[in-house]
């Protein structure tokens, strides 16, 4: 038996003109967390939805265990779906939403009780049965869709921005407690989502999209400490993005200034996108930095400040514990290790 | 205050110039005397001769079988309709929309002359059966029109999440689609009902010799001078309709309420 449970290969899917994906090619294995991310019309629905059978590809094969199951109408697949607004059956009561799956399948009535109470109390809602949907809050709403997909036994769990319609701190309980079923049950979720920071806090494994297009597949560490292009660095956490020249393996120049990089393999003098993270950048006395700039904002935001700091012409995003007062020169110091040089993405095009 | 007075007053007014005619109507059935112009005392002489006239019971016995069977089976085709036409792409769905307003703008007059040139053409002879098809045919518009708002409420994802579940394209539709849209498809009913029972125009030209409903029976005694039995069968007629409108009026409006309550 293969370790792939889900594999896309060279899928595309059109809505008329819309091409809605272009060539996605990934795999997901057995009792993995998977993510994917991107903003809003990225594909990461549609991506969802043909896994779930409600669409079918364009071209490509969506492969199951190794079998082909493009085709396969969705009560056919060994796949459940929590849906973004649930989509709970309003005139059932919680029982027999939950249930529902079951009695499908005609499993006994006994059973079937038995497995309701089990999965009621694995989402904290013992003693919910009679309730009616109406009379739910949304989270607790989000717990019944949960059951209700989780009771079938699924080998994959499909789950389309679940945590969508949750206030903050709801959503923040819930994060957990979807990793802490997910561990206990060892099915393998797909999760989608446009938060990057659920997708960092719950994945094993990010898969970002833009415009139907993949971006990069890594672990949550991967997706931000290595980003691929531009577009993952500035949508996986904040970042600033300048242009820099690549002078030779391992040394980089950007705002002026060459820095030691831990990058290597680009041509001579080649153009290219350099990242660098918030928190990465340090800010000493203007006689210590390898940059000098000049604060130029500075915003409080809790745990951290934040300072933009203009240099040159560029202007870099800084969080740092310690304020600086606005219009005082500063050093900027840069790890090596920090510098995350990627190609422009128009030369990426050319190849 | 004395704008409000006036206001009042007017509405007062309107609605007293719309249920004049029915309230002196309800009023003589029960006058004992056969004289139009005067009051002659309370009775209910004129409802128990109505129960004793056969042509009446005759035409009561068909009224009440076509409304019910036209409105089932149009609540059957009408349902099912609905559904087809929700599922269908904008364009499809707009003209067939179209199609479905027509029949219901289109005055019954017309709608009754055609059914009867197409029913005579066919050579289908006039009596009970084209009744039937005539109601069933005017009120399946009716039907999907209270069905398929009640589709358009629905959560988009109500019958992916049972086809998810392993429900089959059939058994989603019983046991999610048909019990969500009941009360579309309860309404629908109901209104099919009433227009059924009520329709005159329509059934006088589709309906042939020995087969009359109640509106028919009206219209040729009516012909032969108004006699107080005749307000007695309007009375009971106009009190159903009334009755049958509040129900489906108030089950409108409770399910517009639960709506407003979801929201």
């Amino acid at each position: 038996m293969t370790l792939n449970i889900i594999e896309l290969k060279n899928v595309c899917k059109y809505f008329g003109e819309h091409k809605a994906l272009i060539d996605m090619n990934f795999y997901v294995r057995r009792n993995e967390f998977v993510t994917l991310l991107g903003p809003s019309g990225c594909g990461k629905t549609t991506t969802l939805r043909l896994i779930g059978g409600f669409e079918h590809p364009t071209s490509g094969e969506i492969l199951f265990e190794d079998t082909n199951i493009a085709d396969l109408p969705p009560y056919k697949r060994k796949v459940n779906t929590v849906f973004q607004k649930y989509a709970l059956f309003p005139h059932m009561d919680v029982y027999d939403n939950i249930a529902f799956g079951l009695k499908v399948k005609k499993m006994n009535k006994s059973l079937i009780d038995k497995k309701v109470k089990e999965m009621l109390s694995l989402v904290n809602l013992k003693g919910f049965e009679k309730r009616s949907i109406d009379s739910l809050s949304g989270g607790q709403q989000q717990r019944i869709a949960i059951a209700r997909a989780l009771i079938n036994e699924p080998d994959v769990l499909l789950l389309d921005e679940p945590l969508g319609a949750l206030d903050l701190k709801l959503r923040k309980g819930m994060q957990i407690e979807l990793k802490r079923i997910q561990q206990r049950l060892g099915i393998t979720f797909i999760f989608v989502t446009h938060d990057q920071e659920e997708a960092l806090t719950m994945s094993d494994k990010i898969i970002v999209m833009k415009d139907g297009r993949l971006q990069q597949i890594g672990t949550p560490e991967d997706i931000y400490n290595e980003p691929e292009n531009a577009f993952v660095a500035d949508f996986i956490g904040e970042s600033t993005i300048v242009d820099g020249i690549m002078h030779e393996d391992f040394l980089v120049e950007f705002a002026g200034c060459k820095f030691r990089c831990v990058d290597k393999g680009f041509g001579k003098k080649e153009n290219v996108d350099v990242v660098i993270r918030p928190e990465d950048i340090k800010v000493v006395g203007s006689d210590e930095g390898m940059l000098v700039g000049m604060v130029q904002s500075v915003i409080f935001k809790g745990v951290h400040y934040e300072m933009i700091v203009k240099s040159g012409n560029h202007l870099f995003k800084i969080h740092s514990t310690k304020m600086a007062p606005v219009g005082k020169q500063v050093g900027l110091i840069i790890e090596p290790n920090d510098i995350h040089i990627m190609k422009k993405e128009r030369v990426k095009d050319e190849e | 205050m004395v704008n409000r007075f006036l206001k009042k007053l007017y509405s007062f007014l309107i609605y007293l110039f719309l249920y004049a005619p029915i309230l002196i109507l309800i009023i003589f059935s029960f006058n004992n005397s056969k004289s139009r112009g005067s009051w002659g005392g309370f009775t209910l002489k004129w409802y128990g001769a109505l129960f004793k006239d056969s042509q009446i019971m005759s035409a009561l016995y068909y009224t009440i079988t076509v409304a019910v069977t036209s409105s089932i089976i149009a609540t059957l085709i009408g349902t099912a309709a609905a559904i087809g036409i929700y599922s269908m792409n904008r364009k499809q769905k707009n003209i067939v929309m179209n199609l479905t307003y027509i029949p219901v703008l289109n005055a019954d007059i017309v709608t009754g002359i055609s059914l009867m040139i197409l029913f005579i053409f066919i050579k289908l002879p006039l009596g009970f059966m084209t009744l039937l098809i005539a109601h069933i045919t005017f009120n399946i518009p009716y039907v999907i029109l209270s069905v398929l708002p009640k589709l358009k409420q629905l959560d988009n994802n109500l019958y992916e999440a049972a086809l998810d579940l392993g429900a089959t394209p059939w058994y989603a539709l019983w046991k999610v689609i048909i019990p969500e849209i009941m009360p579309g498809i309860i309404t629908g009913a109901l209104l099919a009902f009433t227009l059924s029972i009520d329709d005159f125009v329509i059934s006088f030209f589709t309906t042939g010799s020995g087969v009359s409903n109640l509106s028919i029976i009206i219209y040729s005694m009516a012909r032969r001078g108004i006699k107080p039995k005749i307000n007695a069968l309007s009375t009971l007629m106009f009190i159903t309709v009334l009755s049958l409108l509040f129900i489906i009026n108030s089950r409108t409006n409770k399910n517009s309420q639960r709506k407003e309550d979801v929201i």
